[in-house]
């Protein structure tokens, strides 16, 4: 009945979002934006966030560690500039302006001043210390020093993500705008 | 532990790094501030006279004695020489530059904290024990000079100058390196009194002392590396008379100085110094007398006379060194005032060409004397230092005779006439009235800009009538040189010698140099008549250039811009390597199972069918996503294998392949081969089709053949488990990451970010450059630039 008066939604539109709030980030393009899509990210980059951060903990015990999680966070990362990241859609959020070569280079550092910290304490490059403690109700934990190591790299790899997003992604939707005559 | 030689050469470079807060508030202050510590280091080298007189003064900083890095110095009589012309005549140039630089000029700021800098570095140079911390200062005042003679690089020939410039001193220096390396490696240290001491036998030896020389003859300026030196000629005066007169280009005849003692006696030592440094002596004098330009006659002048002290340090023998070290600061003494007296002579005239100055000598009496004592210096007049330098250089040949002596002595004296005359010249063409040139009108010159010319002058009329002083240095550093008889023993520094030969050649010399400027006319015909389009400057043009055209041609081979023939080129490489080495040494493990798990087939027919199925696939889609289920399906092999970390890699990996996939295809084609385009060649896809099967066919053979090979028991890897909860891991995979093998991941880290670093500017850099098409360029591509490498 009053399908008459509104312009009908073709069929690949019909799970077009209006809204805002289901946005990962800024969105400058209006078209091509799935309800889906948006909301699968919506739900999802947390969690996996999180759950690399399990992973990066957990690789001392079981498989995983800094790489792995590293790239966990970076496909997170991935599913939120494919939802609707826009041109610069790879940002860690607008507050926090770290930009990729910063995460990657912060990463490395990190990883170097876990390589020198031990010389520091009279011990050779690179050597590891463990620290065990009975915690109430973890239980009995064991602390590594050589987990700075692998969250630095963990960092790392979210860098190197985030940069090819940066530069593979945006880089070259910008390209390809740029050169559309 | 006191370290007085190290903390001086530190403060220096600590001075020169705060000295912008100096020159902030005034520039003139600062070059007063930066002469403070050059004095201060003439003054406490001269308060240790008596140290150096006898065993000297050596400390040795022991960082990392089993990889041979000790810094270590030492002063000695040669260092306190070096150290009374790199610190006392560095201490007053600072003070001219504060005159000499406008006080408004935008230059001296960066001018003044670069030249106490290289005072720290040269000083570190001239005292260093040892050949490594020898290098170091020697490159760090290669990048020095590189950026005194630069400027600010606004000028062309500022530019030139100081790329020859470094090209040529670095190239000596890298050589120089691998020479130190084999002596050090050779003799068994790297300290040069040790090696001086004991020095090694044995071929490589000789090698190394070849490539130590080169270091030095192209730090020195020597034939064929000179025009470097004229060429710098470019930076401005203060910074000519610094670095190419009193300092820097005396690092190479300092480091022969230092190692002559150890190996003058063998002739791949002394052959090339004494043959290379005549020549040079020779054509650096005659140059010098056609030159126009004030500097560049004085330039070639300083060749010369490098050439000179190389003849006189690598000739050994007891009054050689004596003479030399004589003329080491005699020429110091003399060619830095003459470079002061150029640069003020250009300040209150307006020029330094000899063509357009006339009658300026009547106009400024004292500078006139105060040249006239410097180029007396240098032409080797009674009561000057140059003159006991050189009478005793004549003694040191003639005295032994023979063959050798006699030619070197002869050639010497050549050199000298040709010294005397441009002496006369540069007196002349600076000061005399010319006919047919206007009188050119000066304003006064600055008591700041005479007083250190003044000095310097006049230190070497007082050490050349008080020669006890230098005869003192001289003794105590000829004296790692056996006497062969008693003269040579017996001789000392003096005015008068007697009626001898040595004071018939320096008569000779100084008149045929006057000779030879009065005839200066017939001079210039002959010099016409020799000239040839040969010359060491063209030559290295032509080196230069020849450099580049190579470097375009072989990057236009090289980089086709054709993927399949970089990948053929990969390939191919693989194949002929590798390969080889596998048919050669490989052997088929013998107890290779064809199959290990049930789950395995399944999986490996994924990875043949979709292998199989992307040689027909017409969409890059399409392959992509074929691509990513062989390497889902390697992937599921590991996981049946029992190894979940790796599989766990190679499932993110493949995933985030996929995705970069995804993102580059969106700026390519959908189909691989274009409909309206006419199909390839069948040949070049036969090619394709036997490189890419051979490749294939290689590693899967090289899988199977690596595996087996193993070399060590399987009790190696065992350690890794037993050892692995040691470092609070349970899982082995992760302690050898982190643990065991933690440098490996360290580098491979730093290998990714150089990846993504390089992906990103590539990506990025088109961009940028698209960007910025109308403001600033790089000019990498545009003709001014291909105008400026190829001259």
């Amino acid at each position: 009945m009053t399908q008459q008066e509104q312009t009908p939604l073709t069929w690949n539109h019909w799970d077009e979002p209006e809204g805002e709030w289901m946005l990962p980030g800024e969105c400058p393009v209006r078209t091509n934006r799935t309800l889906l899509l948006e909301m699968a990210a919506r739900l999802l980059f947390p969690t996996v966030l999180v759950f690399s951060v399990y992973l990066l903990v957990v690789g001392h015990y079981a498989p995983g560690g800094g790489f792995a999680g590293g790239l966990v966070a970076g496909l997170a990362f991935v599913l939120r500039y494919i939802a609707g990241g826009g041109a610069e859609g790879a940002e860690i959020g607008t507050r926090l302006n770290l930009r990729p070569p910063l995460l990657v280079g912060l990463g490395l550092l990190l990883a170097v001043i876990a390589a020198f910290a031990p010389v520091a304490f009279g011990r050779p490059v690179l050597a590891s210390a463990k620290y065990s403690a009975d915690v109430p109700v973890l239980g009995h934990v064991d602390l590594v020093s050589s987990l700075v190591l692998d969250v630095g790299v963990y960092l790392l790899i979210i860098g190197v993500v985030l940069d090819l997003l940066r530069s593979l992604g945006s880089g070259i939707e910008r390209d390809a705008r740029e050169s559309r005559p | 532990m006191e370290l007085p030689l190290l903390a001086l050469v530190l403060a220096h470079l600590v001075l020169a790094a705060v000295l912008p807060l100096v020159s902030r508030r005034s520039r003139r202050a600062a070059f007063g501030v930066a002469a403070i510590l050059p004095a201060a280091t003439l003054v406490w080298g001269l308060a240790n006279l008596r140290a150096a007189l006898s065993t000297g003064l050596s400390e040795t900083v022991s960082w990392a004695p089993a990889l041979h890095l000790e810094p270590s110095f030492r002063l000695d009589a040669l260092g306190l020489v070096m150290i009374v012309l790199v610190s006392g005549l560095g201490a007053l140039i600072l003070v001219y530059s504060a005159w000499y630089f406008g006080k408004d000029s935008r230059d001296a700021p960066r001018n003044a904290a670069l030249l106490l800098a290289f005072a720290g570095v040269m000083l570190g140079l001239v005292l260093a024990d040892d050949l490594l911390t020898l290098y170091v200062f020697w490159e760090l005042t290669s990048i020095a000079s590189f950026l005194l003679v630069g400027q600010g690089g606004v000028h062309r020939a500022n530019r030139r100058a100081a790329v020859q410039a470094l090209l040529v001193t670095v190239f000596g220096g890298l050589s120089m390196l691998l020479g130190i390396v084999f002596l050090g490696e050779a003799a068994g240290t790297y300290r040069i009194s040790e090696i001086v001491a004991d020095p090694p036998p044995g071929g490589l030896v000789t090698a190394a002392l070849v490539l130590i020389l080169l270091g030095a003859l192209t730090k020195s300026a020597q034939f064929p590396f000179h025009p470097w030196l004229p060429a710098a000629m470019a930076a401005p005066t203060p910074v000519s008379a610094y670095l190419h007169a009193a300092s820097m280009v005396k690092a190479g005849v300092v480091l022969v100085a230092r190692l002559s003692p150890g190996f003058a006696g063998r002739p791949g030592w002394w052959v090339p110094i004494v043959v290379l440094g005549l020549v040079t002596m020779l054509i650096g004098g005659w140059r010098a007398q056609q030159e126009t330009d004030l500097k560049r006659l004085l330039a070639f002048g300083t060749v010369s006379q490098l050439g000179f002290l190389m003849v006189l340090f690598g000739a050994g023998g007891r009054i050689a060194e004596v003479a030399a070290l004589t003329m080491l600061l005699a020429h110091g003494l003399f060619k830095a005032p003459l470079f002061m007296v150029v640069g003020i002579v250009d300040k209150i005239t307006g020029t330094r060409d000899v063509g357009k100055l006339s009658g300026l000598g009547r106009a400024q009496p004292a500078l006139v004397v105060a040249s006239v004592l410097a180029a007396a210096s240098m032409a080797g007049i009674p009561l000057l230092l140059g003159f006991l330098g050189k009478e005793a250089a004549f003694e040191a040949f003639l005295h032994p005779g023979g063959v050798r002596g006699w030619l070197v002595g002869l050639g010497l004296l050549v050199g000298s006439v040709f010294t005397v005359a441009y002496s006369v010249r540069f007196l002349w063409g600076a000061f005399a009235t010319k006919p047919g040139v206007d009188v050119v009108d000066a304003a006064r010159p600055a008591a700041g800009l005479m007083a250190p010319t003044w000095i310097s002058a006049l230190a070497g009329l007082v050490l050349g009538c008080v020669p006890a002083v230098t005869d003192a240095l001289a003794q105590r550093y000829a004296a790692a040189y056996p006497a062969a008889d008693a003269v040579e023993s017996g001789y000392h520094l003096a005015l008068w010698h007697g009626l001898s030969l040595p004071l018939l050649f320096s008569v000779l010399a100084l008149a045929g140099g006057a000779l030879l400027h009065r005839q200066r006319a017939r001079v210039r015909a002959v010099h016409r008549a020799l000239h040839t389009p040969l010359s060491a400057q063209r030559g290295y043009e032509l080196v230069v250039g020849g450099l580049e055209r190579l470097a375009v041609l072989v990057t236009g081979r090289v980089q086709a811009g054709s993927l399949p023939v970089y990948l053929a080129v990969l390939l191919l490489t693989v194949l002929a390597v590798p390969g080889t080495a596998l048919v050669l040494g490989g052997e088929w493990p013998r107890d290779q199972p064809w199959i290990g798990a049930l789950m395995q087939i399944p999986l490996g027919l994924i990875v043949v069918v979709a292998s199989l199925a992307l040689l027909r696939v017409r969409r890059r889609f399409t392959a992509v996503l074929l691509v990513g289920a062989v390497g889902y399906a390697i992937g599921g092999l590991f996981v049946v294998d029992g190894a979940p970390d790796l599989a766990l890699a190679q499932f993110l990996v493949e995933t985030l392949t996929m995705v970069a996939f995804v993102f580059v295809l969106r700026r390519l084609p959908a189909h691989f081969d274009n409909p309206r385009a006419p199909r390839p060649n069948r040949s070049v896809q036969a090619r394709k089709a036997v490189i890419a099967s051979a490749a294939g066919v290689f590693v899967a053979i090289a899988g199977v053949v690596l595996s087996g090979a193993r070399q060590e028991p399987p009790s190696a890897s065992g350690d890794f488990i037993a050892l692995a909860p040691e470092t609070g891991a349970d899982n082995v995979i992760a302690a050898i990451l982190v643990d065991f093998r933690a440098l490996d991941t360290v580098g491979e880290i730093t290998v990714l970010l150089i990846a993504a670093a390089g992906t990103a500017s590539l990506v990025l850099a088109t961009r940028f450059d698209r960007r910025r098409r109308d403001g600033v360029r790089s000019g990498a591509g545009s003709p001014e630039h291909e105008e400026e490498i190829l001259g």
